[in-house]
């Protein structure tokens, strides 16, 4: 995304411009309004964790050009890391979440670290085969983090906030506790697009050789952002963990990772807020459809196929693109 | 080892190469439209269930077994052409990433409108009578089916040579794996190619699941744990190399046979954790040609 | 006494602000009196256990059904929301959070695995909501997972197993070697089986775990025949269970060795046909056959007949029946919805819904229940549905479950 010139001819143009310097606050206060228009809440807080989780991928996927098939590791990771110090170690709601962060930043470390050296498809591959041995070492860990049955017991009944005590039971303040981190993370994010790594991102992306012609480390910027990629979706699993009470073993599966692949392509990779609307249409489809018909999975893959074919900005990148005319 | 003799890792081998021949099939498939198309195709695990499925609403119908393996490959091979036609050609050129997430999309249609016309539960499918029971191989017992598998899969591989080897289309596609561009500009229809190969390929994936449906029965769901695993296969034999599909076939085949005997709980992590390790230090795989589309 | 511009005294103006902002509230009672009671039910419709789900569906609808016939509570009828878990926790989890915070529901009754079950618990008891799971799994009978209002009326593999094997291995030998799943389901099975096994001076050759989902036990067959043991004992569920059975046949293991399982499930020998079960032993906590035998057994199955065109329930959906019925019926009981009423009157009853016998035992809510030894019928007599016999009768008794202590309670 450049930035556009401000004295462009027409309002709509200079109303874009506006938006997109002040995309952070538009996001969060649209995250603001949501719990408004959503059909429930619980469902408006798990579109909250999964845009979350899609725009931590789209870091990796949209800005920096790699497909990863092993974003699931990231997320879980953090979703465990989370539950286990509140079941295992009884750490207080705030320790739980800086260290699901950490989580999520060790297995994008240990993952990029080795995938980093491939390219391409290959790149795919390693993520997802690095992604499943994860997998199977949570899976049978089974004292930590209960195996096939998940962590239960992630309970977190008040917020302890400076003395002000909220009910994180209440529906209501559950979402706002949660929307809170989201919308400090994606103010996090715009800091980060907008400043000079975040075009070397771009750049790396554009053309790698040009890039390392300008005397960028390659391989050392797609680490760090990998594992910059691993904070923000490790936020998003231990929000995850703190919303569900309980963490799923299938959070570290490869459907998982093929969801953020989904739900990014569906709002539009390499936007800001594309991957959130991606989010948003995936589980509002996957929710309104259920209740009408158990073949959901029919009109979400239609949905996609559609995206690939006539949106390939996705639904929010051809809005804006459509925008701008 | 309590019981641990010759005569049953022998039989553990036999029963790799019976697993592998699958496996093959299903990679020599991915192989072949990865290596002609550079598409990584993600419904081939949609394709394998089609078979199946065609092949059980055959037999269903009173189509005796070897009709029924002749016909559900073409079948699945023509519904193959019919989806390169429509949906994967407009996206040529547009990068590598988009015929894959088309195919991802695809899968879950194909799998939801089995799941419409035949139901969740999933269909017994009874072996041939022909192939039922056991034989001494020599080692142990070994059913016979599994052998016919084996067979099987040797001959199409050795069709598939001939077909590749001694054919002009078998060149083209040689050629076209080697260089796509060079095959275009000497005016060969590469689309038309694609189109074939694309086919081909499915048809493949069909065969090995109507082979399939004797051993495990059918189910919409079938086609997933086996295209995780068949994207080990061709990953680790190099993919568009069908000769790495062959050899990491058999070799993921025996891998997981010889870690079910002494470890089986670890037997699925171990093909993770093979590709994980081959990709570390032969990113192309055994046989893959190093910067193949990157 | 002012008049404001609009002409209203002050005293109008209070009096009905007043009326106005309580009608909403005289609405409100008015409504109570008559608003229905709900029951959320979240079953994995899509996935691999569709068909039983459905099948819990329309047993659910039965009790339902049969409830408001009978009056309802005190003229307040019952309703059925059934929503899809797809069989994932998360899904589960969010299915119950709407349910209960966006429905209202009074009860929830439903989950088939076992991560589902616990997922669903550890929302509904957080928000002080009764819960009757009817996964068949004793992870949520430990202490960690209860709560006074978690409620399980569906059987475990501890009970199965232990039923099972108490039958088999005093009849078809003591040598054993177990099959199992590598999850905490599988464990649960072959620790019931060991816990009957033990006394009865079993010897366990091997206890070979295979992943979840395998779909070619090629790879385990042969040790396993050349291990030699009396019995084989298959412990995993659904599709594992009928590719490892159907697999086991083509291999020729039933020639040398009687193979068993925990559980054999209604809709998985239709799945899996004739063949793959034959000649295997194993348990069941409901059979539509029982109803030669048991009185209740034939009065639901007519009632199933009746609204659901002639089929016959299934296993599972006997448990949805029961986990329905039994809160209903407490509920009648205590006179109110209210769960600090319902639960002192679901662990006061003793009940015979559908198979017998019943009652929830005081430290885990776990309904004590019999189990039934069933074989698989060779070929089908007449009726498609008629693929069972039943063998034995393993009546209900508090020992055969997994102790108080033993599951972490003081």
């Amino acid at each position: 995304m450049t930035m556009q010139a401000a004295s462009s001819a027409s309002p709509a143009r200079a109303l874009l411009a506006w938006a997109r310097r002040r995309r952070a606050w538009l996001a969060a206060l649209f995250l603001i309004l949501f719990p408004l228009v959503a059909p429930f809440k619980a469902l408006a807080a798990m579109i909250l964790i999964y845009g979350l989780y899609a725009v931590g991928f789209n870091i990796v996927f949209g800005y920096l050009g790699l497909l990863s098939f092993g974003h699931a590791a990231l997320f879980g990771a953090g979703a465990y890391f989370c539950g286990i110090a509140i079941v295992h170690f009884g750490l207080p709601w705030w320790v739980a979440i800086a260290l699901g962060i950490v989580g999520g930043v060790l297995a994008a470390a240990a993952i990029g670290a080795l995938a980093i050296r491939t390219r391409g498809i290959y790149f795919a591959m390693v993520t997802l085969a690095l992604s499943q041995c994860v997998y199977y070492l949570f899976y049978e860990a089974t004292d930590w983090t209960g195996g096939e049955n998940g962590l239960t017991g992630v309970d977190v009944k008040t917020i302890d906030l400076f003395g002000l005590k909220l009910d994180f039971v209440n529906p209501l303040v559950h979402y706002y506790v949660i929307a809170a981190f989201v919308i400090a993370a994606l103010f996090a994010l715009s800091r980060l697009l907008a400043s000079p790594f975040g075009a070397v991102i771009e750049g790396v992306r554009e053309s790698e050789a040009r890039a390392r012609a300008s005397g960028f480390d390659v391989s050392r910027v797609r680490f760090v952002t990998f594992v910059v990629s691993g904070a923000f979706c490790g936020l998003a699993g231990a929000l995850l963990a703190l919303h569900l009470s309980v963490v799923p073993i299938e959070t570290l599966q490869y459907d998982t990772s093929g969801l953020a692949v989904m739900m990014c392509l569906l709002g539009g990779m390499g936007t800001y807020f594309g991957p959130f609307v991606g989010a948003a249409i995936f589980l509002l489809l996957e929710n309104l459809v259920s209740l009408y018909t158990v073949h959901w999975q029919l009109f979400v893959g239609a949905a996609f196929i559609a995206c690939v074919l006539f949106f390939q900005r996705g639904v929010w990148g051809t809005f804006l693109q459509w925008s701008e005319k | 080892m309590a019981g641990l003799t010759l005569q049953l890792l022998g039989l553990q081998l036999f029963t790799g190469v019976a697993l592998g021949a699958l496996y093959v099939l299903l990679a020599v498939g991915l192989s072949l439209i990865f290596g002609m198309l550079t598409v990584v195709n993600f419904a081939h695990g949609a394709f394998y269930m089609l078979g199946a499925y065609v092949g059980l609403w055959l037999l269903m119908h009173g189509v005796n077994f070897w009709v029924a393996l002749a016909l559900a490959p073409l079948a699945v091979g023509g519904f193959g052409l019919a989806i390169e036609r429509t949906l994967i050609r407009p996206l040529y050129g547009r990068g590598l990433d988009y015929p894959l997430l088309l195919t991802f999309g695809l899968s879950y249609v194909i799998v939801e409108l089995v799941r419409i016309w035949f139901g969740n539960t999933g269909y017994p499918v009874d072996t041939p009578d022909l192939l039922q029971g056991a034989v001494n191989i020599g080692v142990g017992y070994f059913p016979l089916y599994r052998l016919f598998v084996i067979a099987a899969t040797a001959v199409i591989l050795l069709a598939l040579w001939l077909f590749l080897e001694r054919t002009s289309f078998g060149l083209i596609v040689r050629a076209g794996a080697r260089d796509p561009q060079i095959v275009r500009i000497l005016g060969v229809n590469v689309a038309r190619v694609w189109l074939i190969v694309f086919g081909l390929g499915a048809g493949l994936a069909g065969l090995a699941g109507v082979l399939a449906a004797p051993l495990q029965g059918v189910i919409p769901e079938m086609g997933d744990p086996i295209l995780a695993e068949a994207f080990v296969v061709t990953v680790v034999g190099g993919m568009g190399s069908l000769m790495g599909a062959v050899v990491a076939g058999l070799l993921v085949g025996v891998v997981v046979s010889m870690t079910s005997l002494f470890a089986p709980e670890m037997s699925r992590v171990a093909i993770f954790a093979l590709m994980a390790v081959v990709l570390l230090i032969r990113p192309q795989g055994f046989f893959g040609r190093a910067g193949l589309m990157s | 006494m002012s008049m404001n511009d609009k002409g209203w005294s002050r005293r109008q103006a209070v009096a009905a602000a007043g009326a106005a902002l309580a009608s909403p509230f005289l609405f409100n009672i008015a409504r109570a009196e008559t608003a229905k009671i709900k029951v959320g039910f979240p079953v994995p419709l899509t996935g691999p256990y569709g068909a039983e789900a459905q099948d819990q569906v329309r047993a659910a609808q039965v009790a339902i059904a049969e409830f408001n016939e009978s009056g309802g509570l005190k003229g307040r009828q019952a309703e059925l929301l059934v929503r899809d878990d797809k069989l994932k926790p998360g899904e589960a989890a969010t299915r119950a959070l709407e349910l209960i915070e966006g429905d209202k529901v009074d009860f929830i009754v439903g989950s088939l695995s076992a991560s589902v079950q616990l997922a669903v618990n550890n929302v509904t008891k957080a928000r002080k909501v009764l819960y009757n799971s009817i996964s068949q799994s004793d992870a949520i009978n430990e202490a960690k997972e209860f709560s006074p209002y978690t409620f399980h009326e569906a059987l475990n593999p501890h009970m199965t197993g232990g039923a099972v094997g108490r039958y088999a291995f005093s009849k078809f030998g003591k040598k054993v070697v177990f099959l199992t799943a590598d999850y905490a389901y599988g464990y649960e099975m072959v620790r019931g089986f060991q816990a009957a096994g033990k006394p009865m001076g079993i010897q366990t050759l091997a206890d070979i775990r295979h992943p979840l989902g395998t779909n070619d036990f090629s790879a385990l067959l042969p040790r396993i025949e050349a291990l030699k043991p009396d019995v084989l004992v298959i412990s995993n569920f659904g599709r594992d269970q009928q590719i490892s059975l159907k697999q086991a046949t083509d291999f020729g293991l039933k020639k040398t060795m009687k193979i068993v399982a925990p559980v054999l499930l209604y809709t998985g020998r239709i799945a899996a046909g004739a063949q793959a079960f034959e000649g295997v032993v194993g348990g069941t906590s409901y059979y539509w056959g029982l109803e030669k035998t048991v009185a209740s057994a034939k009065a639901f199955n007519d009632r199933f007949r009746k609204l659901h065109k002639g089929r016959v329930p299934s296993d599972y959906g006997s448990y949805a029946y029961g986990g329905v019925k039994t809160f209903l019926m407490a509920a009648r009981q205590a006179g109110t919805t209210d769960a600090q009423a319902v639960i002192p009157a679901m662990e006061a009853l003793k009940y015979d819904y559908y198979k017998g016998p019943e009652f929830y035992r005081k430290c885990d809510h776990q309904a004590v229940q019999s189990v039934f030894i069933i074989q698989s019928k060779t070929a089908p007599a007449g009726d498609p549905a008629d693929v069972f016999d039943i063998l034995a009768t393993d009546a209900p008794d508090e020992a055969n479950l997994r102790s108080c202590q033993e599951l972490g309670f003081k």
